[in-house]
């Protein structure tokens, strides 16, 4: 494998755990996706652990299978939660990391560094209360309860959708002033190409 | 004397006249009733169940469920109503005609349940003005069922000319909320063993 990437790598009860450094993340999945005799080509799922132990850091974690080799492993990455939470996205390898790595960030905070579109998933994007799967996050947030309803009444239902979900040339007109707006600043970014097969 | 006389009996006939109008206006509405399910959790599968053979709410008038805001008298909310659901339900209820009417089915839609958490509307009734809560987790088919006879009951006490006997629509004050803040904080104060938690743990 990458040489200084590993941390540590556990076997027990017949499942694989390893440890990966976070600056050497990408490079050590592209390795796992594309080496003969490793070929995880299946990135199942993408979520993240905080301890209740503040000394513990945050672990994110991804799941991989080989489909060929019917062997599953998975990859944790630890982050510190007083650093900055930052790293690099998987979704060059993998195109399905999309939202999966969209909901981390929602539910975290760990920003991935190269996603093309990392907005809020499950929440409403102006959704301004935190990342609730946080242990310091209040279980029934942080606002009180009239100004969560306020906002959610004043929330526009048809803002959610992105560029592709919403097809832009054929809503013309009809997109909200707000997304339109957004828009015209270009936050969106540009819509990626569909991958070369 | 003979003078006030008259004028009791036209009293008299005019209140006759306007119970009858009453009578054949609400049974007609209560009769008659078409609901819009909006079914989000499990209680939707009760309220299947409701419509489906055995219980058969069409027994009770509502033959026809109208899948269009549009076309439709009561709002059955079905389950639990997440924050992210909230303009959505407000806007369907806007887009119902009047008269109309809301039954919050479940314990969920009636006050949040067990979902006392940063994501759940503690209570449909922070969003649209309800008739009739049906308790449950989920409510039985005959739980519905009685919820709906007690809604009939209802339509059928209010009055064309008596307001203070029928509820108009109440739109969204000027800070976007039906009631006041501070009623909103207290009907979603935490009860039972959820009152244990507290907001800051």
């Amino acid at each position: 494998m990458i040489p200084g990437a590993l941390r540590e790598a556990v076997a027990r009860d017949g499942e694989r755990i390893v440890f990966v450094a976070r600056d050497r993340l990408l490079e050590a999945m592209r390795w796992l996706k594309e080496t003969p005799g490793q070929q995880f080509h299946y990135l199942v799922d993408v979520t993240a652990v905080e301890f209740r132990d503040r000394e513990r850091p945050i672990e994110l974690v991804y799941f991989l299978r080989s489909l060929e080799r019917r062997a599953d492993v998975r990859i944790k990455v630890e982050l510190r939660a007083d650093e900055e939470l930052v790293v690099d996205s998987v979704w060059s390898l993998w195109r399905g990391a999309d939202w999966l790595e969209r909901e981390v960030y929602d539910m975290f905070g760990i920003t991935f560094r190269g996603h093309p579109d990392l907005r809020r998933i499950l929440m409403w994007e102006t959704y301004a209360e935190g990342n609730p799967l946080r242990k310091s996050f209040p279980l029934r947030g942080r606002f009180s309860r009239a100004e969560q309803v306020r906002q959610a009444l004043n929330a526009n239902p048809e803002a959610h959708y992105s560029l592709e979900e919403l097809s832009i040339a054929e809503a013309g007109g009809d997109l909200p002033e707000d997304m339109r707006d957004r828009l015209r600043r270009g936050e969106r970014g540009v819509i990626p190409d569909p991958p070369a097969s | 004397m003979k003078h006030v006389g008259e004028v009791k009996s036209s009293n008299y006939l005019l209140a006759k006249f306007q119970d009858l109008v009453d009578w054949a206006v609400n049974s007609s509405r209560a009769n008659s009733l078409w609901p819009m399910p909006f079914g989000t959790a499990c209680c939707a599968i009760e309220f299947m169940a409701t419509a489906a053979s055995r219980f058969d709410f069409a027994r009770f008038g509502m033959e026809r469920q109208a899948f269009s805001p549009r076309q439709a008298d009561v709002l059955i909310c079905a389950g639990r109503l997440p924050f992210k659901l909230a303009p959505v339900i407000r806007r369907i209820y806007d887009q119902m005609p009047q008269p109309k009417w809301v039954i919050s089915m479940g314990a969920c839609a009636s006050t949040g349940g067990i979902f006392d958490n940063y994501a759940m509307v503690q209570g449909i009734d922070t969003i649209v003005p309800v008739d009739v809560y049906v308790p449950g987790c989920p409510p039985r088919p005959e739980g519905l069922l009685y919820g709906i006879l007690l809604l009939h009951k209802k339509i059928k006490g209010e009055s064309l000319f008596d307001h203070v006997r029928r509820r108009e629509e109440q739109p969204l004050d000027d800070k976007g909320l039906r009631l006041p803040p501070e009623t909103i904080d207290e009907i979603s104060e935490p009860f039972g063993n959820s009152v244990h938690q507290f907001r800051s743990s």
